[in-house]
């Protein structure tokens, strides 16, 4: 199942311009979450997932795996199961991955945090931003 | 972890129950009174030390709140419906309580907030009252709270404020580019915006380290001790005194009462589930606007056979909590409102209840930011972006450092109907009834959000966004779980129309106080945590003289 959801966190931050959810490692996060502090949310997975496989072989009957797909493949799969409530779980697991804090296992070398901007310090000095700085940080 | 030690059988001179914004206050000025105090609090005992930026511990898992996988809380819209399993509110649960995790706005109430029935007339399907108290009480306590916690502000800087008898003990906080923004495009529209007020330590006080702008105040403990919770303020001067206990991981089931009807202690659940029963002359109830009103229905007796306190029936109904709206600017430069406090600018001009408006509210708004790297991602973006994919990625990475909000802190009208109670089905593990939350708009709540959205929408634009989106007013999908729990033990001269007498003490019982956001009759503008604790430390005041004579 982990190359499964790799593939559709891997849709979900793609690896185009720069490290995406695979480079980050989200399914090592997603892993450890479901192991740990949403162990309660298993089955959700196991079920989702099974739905998921069920899409795929309607759609690409002649396809092994999600894995296996194309991109352009994968692109519609996703846009078959974007507004199901397994995907919001899927999506919600995956951004925690890319951009929550790298001792869960994913956000590696902090890419996801270098993506977006965010420097991780424990303390800034003003001025924070353009507009504050054009008033000499009063 | 230091203070006194103190045998259950013991009677003590007053029981605290719930460490939080007012059980600190409480704790501390008794204790330091001369007074031998028991502080139960079911959360822990967590120190900076226990802090950290973790997202996923403090955002996802909500780690300094109540946890519904543990205890659980139901939810429904109004009598009819049945109730659901759902995080509907949310309470700092911890030794400071919500004080550890707030963003830390620090807003007195307006001398109008005590007054609004009178002044803006009955709103039809809404308990709107008086206070029985005015703003002229509660004002050398706002500024006792001030000088004991840590506040910093300017004083004057906002129009619409009462009279203050001292300026804020600290210097405001530097301005954000959010706040800059705000201020520009809030004078060109002829309002008043002003530094905004907070529990945050902008230079050092009372052996404090100032803040040091790392951003993670809203729903984390600082590691600083910069933001002015109880736990590093007011808790540590009362287990100073020897006189105080604060005693962690202890879950009250119910107060107990003697013949006469008073007070005489509570029975809680230790770490390891066993029952103590803690003797106390007089007991505090300070456990939040939710959990107080719980804890009294569950101390029925044969006397007290709806609840304890609770001969007018009010014990849970009025239940009102932080309404609000939010709007969201994209810029052209860099903001990186990431980095320091939440806000730093405020305007009050549209806080008032105007009739002419045709609908009763107001509110307060604020220029912040209040997402983190994962929750950005997840809730911050335009709700026209794609969830996922090349493009959203391509706009994470351009917004993230660029967006800043304006949020409307708004009115909530007391509703008899919106409640606490106790659910007749689902259990907690300790099998006691779980909290079950009964709530649904007033449609002037609905009239007052969406006219100040209005006002949002044009601050943003005024200020130069280059795209500007609102999030909805959905109860489910944006109001809970709610916060800033008022109105389930209103404050009143009657008794059969309010549950606490102007002094906090309970109409029903002459030895216990209840000193929380329950007693609040209107919920002002969702800011209510410092009259809560201008309340504690008047409360206070008056327990000590009752005691002494």
């Amino acid at each position: 199942m982990a190359v499964e959801i790799d593939a559709i966190a891997a849709q979900i931050i793609p690896s185009t311009d720069g490290p995406g959810a695979r480079e980050a490692g989200v399914i090592y996060f997603i892993d450890r979450a479901l192991a740990t502090f949403d162990s309660d949310l298993r089955e959700a997975y196991r079920v989702g997932m099974a739905q998921i496989e069920q899409k795929r072989q309607a759609m690409f009957p002649t396809s092994a795996s999600v894995a296996a797909l194309s991109n352009e493949q994968q692109i519609g799969l996703m846009r078959a199961i974007e507004s199901s409530e397994f995907f919001e779980l899927l999506r919600t697991h995956t951004l925690y991955g890319f951009l929550g804090n790298p001792s869960y296992g994913g956000n590696r070398n902090r890419v996801g945090w270098e993506m977006i901007g965010f420097e991780d310090r424990m303390a800034f000095e003003p001025p924070f931003g353009y507009y504050d700085a054009q008033e000499g940080g009063k | 972890m230091s203070g006194a030690k103190f045998r259950p059988g013991d009677a003590v001179d007053f029981l605290v129950i719930g460490a939080g914004a007012s059980g600190g206050v409480m704790a501390k000025e008794l204790a330091t009174a001369g007074f031998r105090v028991v502080v139960l609090e079911q959360g822990p005992y967590l120190t900076e030390q226990a802090y950290s930026h973790d997202e996923i511990k403090y955002t996802y898992q909500a780690g300094l709140t109540n946890d519904p996988k543990v205890q659980p809380i139901t939810y429904r819209k109004n009598e009819s419906e049945p109730a659901k399993r759902i995080k509907a509110v949310e309470y700092g649960r911890q030794v400071g309580g919500g004080s550890v995790h707030f963003t830390a706005n620090y807003w007195r109430f307006h001398e109008s907030d005590f007054q609004e029935r009178s002044q803006f007339g009955a709103v039809a399907g809404a308990g709107l009252a008086d206070w029985p108290i005015q703003y002229a009480d509660l004002e050398p306590y706002y500024t006792k709270a001030e000088y004991e916690l840590g506040i910093s502000g300017l004083a004057g800087a906002n129009p619409f404020e009462g009279p203050r008898s001292k300026p804020y003990p600290l210097p405001p906080m530097p301005v954000k580019s959010s706040g800059v923004l705000f201020d520009r495009a809030a004078k060109k529209l002829g309002l008043h915006p002003y530094p905004a007020p907070v529990a945050i330590l902008s230079q050092p006080y009372q052996g404090r380290n100032a803040c040091v702008h790392c951003g993670f105040c809203e729903s984390f403990g600082c590691e600083m001790r910069a933001k002015s919770s109880t736990l590093v303020s007011v808790i540590p001067v009362a287990e100073k005194t020897g006189r105080c206990e604060i005693r962690p991981n202890s879950y009250v089931r119910k107060i107990e009462t003697d013949g006469q009807g008073r007070v005489t202690g509570a029975v809680y659940f230790d770490s390891n589930r066993r029952e103590v029963f803690q003797k106390a002359k007089a007991v505090l109830l300070c456990a939040n606007g939710a959990e107080t009103a719980r804890l009294l229905l569950l101390s029925k007796s044969k006397r007290f056979p709806q609840g304890l306190a609770n001969s007018s029936g009010l014990v849970g109904k009025y239940l009102m909590w932080d309404n609000g709206a939010f709007a969201s600017g994209w810029f052209e430069h860099p903001l990186n409102e990431y980095k320091s406090i939440q806000a730093t600018r405020v305007l009050h001009d549209y806080y008032r209840a105007d009739p002419k408006r045709g609908f009763y509210g107001g509110g307060g708004l604020d220029a912040r930011f209040d997402s983190y790297p994962a929750s950005f991602a997840l809730h911050g973006m335009p709700p026209d972006a794609p969830k996922w994919g090349a493009e959203y990625k391509q706009m994470l990475g351009a917004y993230f450092t660029h967006t800043m909000g304006v949020l409307a802190h708004s009115s909530s009208l007391a509703k008899i109907e919106n409640s606490i109670s106790l659910d007749p089905e689902v259990k907690d593990p300790w099998g006691l009834p779980a909290l079950r939350v009964t709530y649904d708009y007033h449609p002037d709540d609905v009239a007052t959000m969406k006219w100040l959205l209005t006002k949002q929408v044009e601050i943003l634009e005024a200020a130069g966004a280059k795209k500007v989106w609102t999030t909805g007013l959905s109860l489910e999908d944006f109001m809970m779980p709610s916060r800033h729990l008022m109105g389930t033990c209103r404050m009143g001269n009657d008794p059969k129309e309010s549950v606490v007498d102007r002094f906090n003490r309970a109409h029903d019982v002459a030895n216990l106080w209840i000193v929380d956001g329950s007693c609040f009759v209107t919920s002002g503008r969702q800011q209510p945590t410092a009259t809560i604790q201008a309340l504690a430390y008047r409360a206070a005041d008056f327990a000590i003289r009752g005691v002494k004579g």
